[in-house]
């Protein structure tokens, strides 16, 4: 079977955009939106690293974000609060270590991604881990809400906090590899962060809310591949932008 | 009487600081204990220690199949943040007939009001948008609604106004004699104290008194408590 390259980006965009609004919407409450903005810039060693092993890109962005996930896992255990001064330094740096480690032309499509390349396979796996991700967070969205109301009232009722919160920020990591491809190391963290700050904006309950991050995100994926691809443009960019648009669209109706 | 929580020289220390000293004492099934003492004598420090939020040395050992539930004092709850009440309490239970009961008898219902009023303007609000008051109330709902066998409230009643502070210590009282549940209160109003507790701890870093109110809180334990000729103890904030 021969999909349409458009459909193609279409499709797996629209999925990308789907777990990240959903995940998204549980890192934006859990006051994690600068972390989740910059985390994907990890990738980019990870990236340039796998280029120089000749190994497969999405695993070396992959390991990237797993290690910095730990490292903000870790920090979070030990400072109860996320060191926002530590991540805005440690990312960024790996951002400038990976723009010197990746070979000149990988580079381009490494910061903004490249969803033209996109094959079938790709389109399979998407789905599965999407699915994946999406069915495990909803299992675990319980404990991770009551985490966020109230350390002490979510550990009285022996709920294992750490390992539900080294869970969650998995399902990030996996998300923003994934991603990867659609808005590049750049700009596909604020993919997590922007369809979530937009649905937060007019959402009184948690099941909007959820479902509100993850149709936002499917959208601005949608909008801005279809866009881009008319106008012939870099899709990233633009998907970035139509999250954006919407956000100050859900500002008027602000609840 | 059968024991449902043992403490057998509790100490717990941040960094250097010691915060409790060698607490022993035993809660029976059914007893109503207050804590008292002042601003920073480590009562709140001590649930905590009894529910194992926090590293302690020495031995705190609970019945066997014992729930605890906890009401904790500080709740800041972010105004803007997308829970329902309802969703809240689901997390407990999915049973909408027992959440109408609970809400009936934290008194956040009344019989003025219509199910649909509970459902429209309480159920359906945000978390953050509730009052103090309301929000407490929902906290004790949450903490009441599975049926437990202990109850720990930090101050149960703080920011409730007097009538709700009524509705409030009745109930516990209902629940402690109808379901034999057992209760810990920290409290800062000695009347309550005198009212509703069969037991009270006097509590600042140590242990100062301990048993039946009318036997021990005595002008001298109160002075060693609060330092000087305490008679009555205003709230500080």
């Amino acid at each position: 079977m021969s999909l349409d390259p458009l459909y193609l980006q279409l499709i797996v965009g629209a999925l990308i955009g789907l777990g990240a609004g959903y995940v998204g919407s549980f890192m934006i409450l859990r006051k994690m939106s600068l972390v989740g903005d910059a985390l994907s810039h990890v990738a980019l060693p990870g990236i340039a690293l796998a280029f120089l092993l000749h190994i497969n890109p999405f695993i070396g962005a992959f390991a990237a974000l797993f290690v910095a996930t730990l490292g903000i896992w870790a920090l979070e255990k030990r400072t109860e609060l996320p060191s926002e001064t530590l991540v805005g330094i440690f990312f960024t740096s790996s951002l400038a270590l990976g723009l010197l480690l990746t070979p000149q032309p990988e580079l381009l499509e490494a910061l903004f991604g490249d969803i033209s390349k996109i094959t079938a396979a790709d389109l399979w796996i998407t789905a599965a881990l999407t699915v994946v991700i999406i069915a495990i967070m909803a299992r675990i969205s319980k404990a991770v809400m009551l985490g966020i109301i109230s350390k002490d009232l979510s550990r009285s009722m022996r709920i294992p906090l750490g390992k539900m919160n080294f869970l969650f920020l998995f399902l990030v990591s996996i998300i923003v590899a994934l991603g990867l491809k659609v808005a590049g190391t750049l700009l596909m963290g604020s993919l997590v962060i922007i369809p979530a700050a937009a649905a937060k904006n007019i959402s009184a309950n948690l099941s909007n809310y959820n479902k509100l991050g993850g149709f936002f995100g499917a959208l601005s994926a949608v909008v801005g591949i279809f866009i881009s691809n008319y106008y012939g443009l870099q899709p990233g960019p633009i998907v970035v932008l139509s999250g954006g648009i919407i956000f100050l669209a859900t500002l008027l109706f602000k609840k | 009487m059968e024991p449902v929580l043992k403490a057998e020289n509790l100490s717990v220390k941040f960094h250097d600081h010691q915060i409790l000293k060698d607490l022993s004492f035993t809660v029976n099934k059914g007893d109503v204990l207050a804590i008292v003492g002042p601003n920073g004598a480590g009562k709140s420090v001590l649930f905590r220690a009894l529910l194992g939020l926090i590293p302690y040395s020495g031995k705190v050992q609970w019945a066997q199949n014992i729930k605890a539930n906890y009401v904790p004092q500080r709740f800041n709850i972010e105004r803007d943040i997308p829970l329902s009440v309802a969703e809240f309490l689901k997390f407990k239970t999915k049973n909408y007939g027992s959440i109408i009961k609970t809400l009936k008898a934290v008194g956040l219902t009344d019989p003025d009001h219509d199910d649909f009023h509970v459902k429209e303007h309480i159920l359906k609000q945000r978390l953050g948008w509730l009052s103090g008051g309301q929000l407490q109330r929902i906290l004790i709902a949450w903490a009441i609604i599975d049926n437990p066998d202990v109850l720990l409230f930090d101050e149960p009643t703080s920011g409730i106004d007097i009538g709700g502070e009524e509705t409030i210590y009745n109930l516990l009282v209902k629940l402690n004699k109808e379901r034999s549940m057992t209760i810990l209160l920290i409290s800062h109003e000695l009347n309550i104290v005198y009212n509703y507790a069969n037991n009270v701890m006097c509590l600042n870093k140590e242990m100062i008194c301990y048993g039946p109110p009318d036997e021990v809180l005595d002008s001298k334990a109160l002075a060693k408590l609060y330092g000087g000729e305490t008679k009555f103890y205003k709230h500080e904030s």
